[in-house]
């Protein structure tokens, strides 16, 4: 590929560092990865972001291990620790005991650590491949809408703009519910994630679509595209290996963008009903169990919102300063 | 002028069309697809042969999707007869069709339930819009002291935070601790009084959610366009910060705001839907969910229609004012 001189690109980051034995102070120069990853380091809020992050990934990977060590079998019910004429968790804030980290739910007594980690798992799992969709439709066509311009790029900002106009939950929750339970093979709460991941990624894609396309148009007009032109590229390679690549550090930072929203779109999907079945847990669902007994006990509504929250400011921490970091016009 | 407005308004009429052929297709397609029969959701399962074919002809069921769809837009104009060969039900203009649960006409139900969503979301709207924009004016103009760390930090906050969270925390201290508000919807006409009181606690939560957004973009823009050139043109000949910012900087930093405004305005009236459920108000978003956890496909289908409406008419509202505040547009 050809590079233009200020190219916010990320490829550089795997290169050897050219002059390993110099004398100090000598110039250096630094790649846009480089430089980047200099600025995004002295960022300590969005590195903090960051790290939450890497924790939560690691954390809904290695459910299984994290309830064996500190909780319960998620689905198993503790009627012990039941009261059982209220339907409430007998102890103290929703039940918190050394044996159970963050109390019960109430009505089974199912450990509610284990259900937030196994929560984390469908949530981060939704929100990712949502992400993928999103960005793979997002990007594909904004840089053919964007490249090609004319009747193409009108038809296709026309149906990001129809796309934009739908009330997206609204249609979000009644779509989920006409869809089948078992589709394309899958069955159980696969199905549902399925649905859910193609909804949201299906709604997402416009916002990603537009930034790109934007940037696809100023970009087209720039020389390096001339150049591969007139040594007789074709409009394929010219997508894919001149722009795409220049188009990395929109991509990186909306996708860390979109993740966030994904994880608010899917709790709030479960939390109207339209998630997945229990009892498969999730947030947003713990949190719509909440609504009858929050009054009384509201431990059971606060942690699942906490892990929303924690998450997403995660996320968007992370994200802000992502996009600080690789923004060329910043200091 | 003219010539963009009529454009504008042929847009919206195509756009109306495209939301309205996709939402019926889906709605009336995917449980054809699945196998569930729409003439058994309207009278429901225990219904003989001859009373379901009976509904099925009445409700024009037993027609092509194309040709029901038709009958549908016809009945949006002009109105429409369900007639079972013996007697006939007039639904007229605009004519959403009858809700399969409560037989109930569809429209005069989302005209109910409009005031409810409006009052919501106005009130909303104006308290974001003002707190929004004037803390992130104030966090642009102080940018990198204390107070501008602590906005942003609350404003991120604010965005990560689902409103259906705070409504609970919100509704759990401030109705049930302390007491200090009420939580039941009154109608504006009933008693202005009450319904301000039972509003104020929605609108804050919901304002608190929009105003972080607003914030965060309104110091984002203002900050760049404090960097363009002609802000410092402005302040080189003299004139005064007060007038740099609030007549130069500040006309230029609105206009991406309005078309966000007009955007979540129309989504908002549209259907409320977590605050809704949250507070109990049974406005548009509240029916919604209740149709579509029985199933109530006109209904679902009214409100889904009616939110694209107002998403489609707040963006022409947009367009439009910046037509008028910007000579580029209409000519583009």
């Amino acid at each position: 590929m050809i590079t233009p001189t200020e190219t916010t690109g990320t490829a550089a980051e795997a290169q050897p560092d050219p002059t390993p034995a110099v004398a100090p102070k000598k110039i250096e120069g630094r790649s846009p990865g480089r430089i980047a990853w200099d600025r995004l380091k002295r960022d300590k809020v969005a590195l903090g972001g960051g790290i939450v992050v890497i924790l939560l990934i690691l954390a809904a990977i290695f459910a299984p291990v994290l309830t064996s060590l500190f909780g319960h079998p998620v689905d198993q019910p503790h009627p012990d620790q039941i009261n059982p004429d209220l339907g409430l968790p007998k102890g103290a804030f929703g039940g918190i005991s050394s044996n159970y980290l963050l109390g019960v739910d109430p009505t089974f007594g199912r450990d509610v650590f284990s259900r937030i980690v196994y929560g984390a798992q469908i949530s981060l799992t939704v929100a990712f491949l949502a992400a993928g969709v999103s960005v793979v439709i997002g990007v594909l066509m904004g840089v053919t809408a964007g490249y090609f311009g004319g009747w193409v790029d009108a038809v296709i900002s026309r149906v990001m703009d129809v796309l934009l106009a739908f009330p997206q939950l609204l249609f979000s929750i009644a779509l989920v519910s006409v869809m089948p339970d078992s589709l394309l093979g899958l069955s159980g709460s696969g199905v549902r994630m399925g649905i859910l991941v193609m909804v949201i990624g299906f709604f997402g894609w416009p916002y990603i679509g537009r930034i790109v396309r934007g940037q696809a148009m100023s970009m087209r007009e720039r020389e390096f595209v001339d150049a591969a032109r007139s040594l007789g590229a074709g409009s394929v390679h010219i997508l894919l290996r001149e722009l795409l690549p220049n188009l990395v550090a929109p991509i990186l930072v909306y996708t860390t963008l979109i993740i966030p929203t994904n994880i608010l779109s899917e709790a709030a999907l479960s939390f109207l009903g339209a998630g997945v079945k229990p009892p498969t847990p999730s947030w947003g669902q713990m949190l719509s169990d909440a609504t009858k007994i929050y009054t009384v006990d509201p431990t059971y509504m606060v942690v699942p919102g906490m892990a929303i929250f924690i998450t997403v400011l995660a996320f968007n921490l992370f994200g802000d300063g992502l996009r600080d970091a690789l923004d060329p016009k910043g200091n | 002028m003219l010539v963009y407005f009529t454009r504008r308004l042929i847009n919206v009429v195509a756009m109306l069309l495209v939301v309205s052929a996709v939402t019926f297709g889906i709605f009336f397609m995917v449980p054809k697809l699945t196998g569930s029969d729409p003439a058994l959701l309207y009278v429901g399962k225990i219904a003989d042969k001859v009373a379901i074919e009976g509904i099925r002809h009445k409700m024009g069921l037993d027609k092509s999707i194309i040709e029901q769809y038709f009958l549908f837009l016809k009945g949006l104009f002009v109105g429409r007869d369900y007639s079972t060969g013996v007697d006939v039900t007039h639904c007229s203009a605009p004519c959403f069709g009858y809700s399969f649960k409560t037989e109930q006409e569809v429209w005069p139900l989302l005209l109910d339930r409009l005031g409810v969503t409006a009052s919501l979301a106005a009130g909303a709207a104006v308290l974001w819009l003002v707190f929004g924009t004037a803390t992130g004016v104030v966090s642009a103009l102080k940018r990198r002291t204390l107070l501008d760390r602590f906005t942003m930090t609350t404003a991120l906050a604010g965005v990560s935070l689902p409103i259906y969270f705070t409504g609970m925390i919100s509704i759990a201290i401030f109705v049930h601790q302390l007491g200090w508000f009420p939580n039941n919807y009154v109608a504006l006409t009933t008693d202005p009084v009450a319904w301000f009181q039972n509003l104020a606690l929605p609108w804050i939560t919901l304002a608190f959610l929009y105003a972080a957004t607003y914030a965060r973009l309104t110091r984002a823009t203002l900050l760049e366009v404090l960097g363009e050139d002609y802000i410092r043109t402005a302040r080189a000949k003299g004139l005064g910060e007060r007038t740099v910012i609030g007549k130069h900087a500040m006309r230029s930093t609105l206009t991406p705001i309005l078309t966000v405004f007009g955007m979540d305005l129309g989504g908002l009236i549209g259907g409320a839907v977590l605050t809704e459920t949250t507070y109990n108000f049974r406005g548009l978003g509240y029916e919604a969910v209740a149709a579509i956890s029985s199933s109530d496909l006109p209904v679902i289908m009214g409100v889904t229609m009616f939110a694209g409406f107002f998403i489609i008419l707040a963006n022409l509202l947009v367009d439009v004012l910046y037509a008028v505040v910007d000579p580029r547009v209409r000519l583009a």
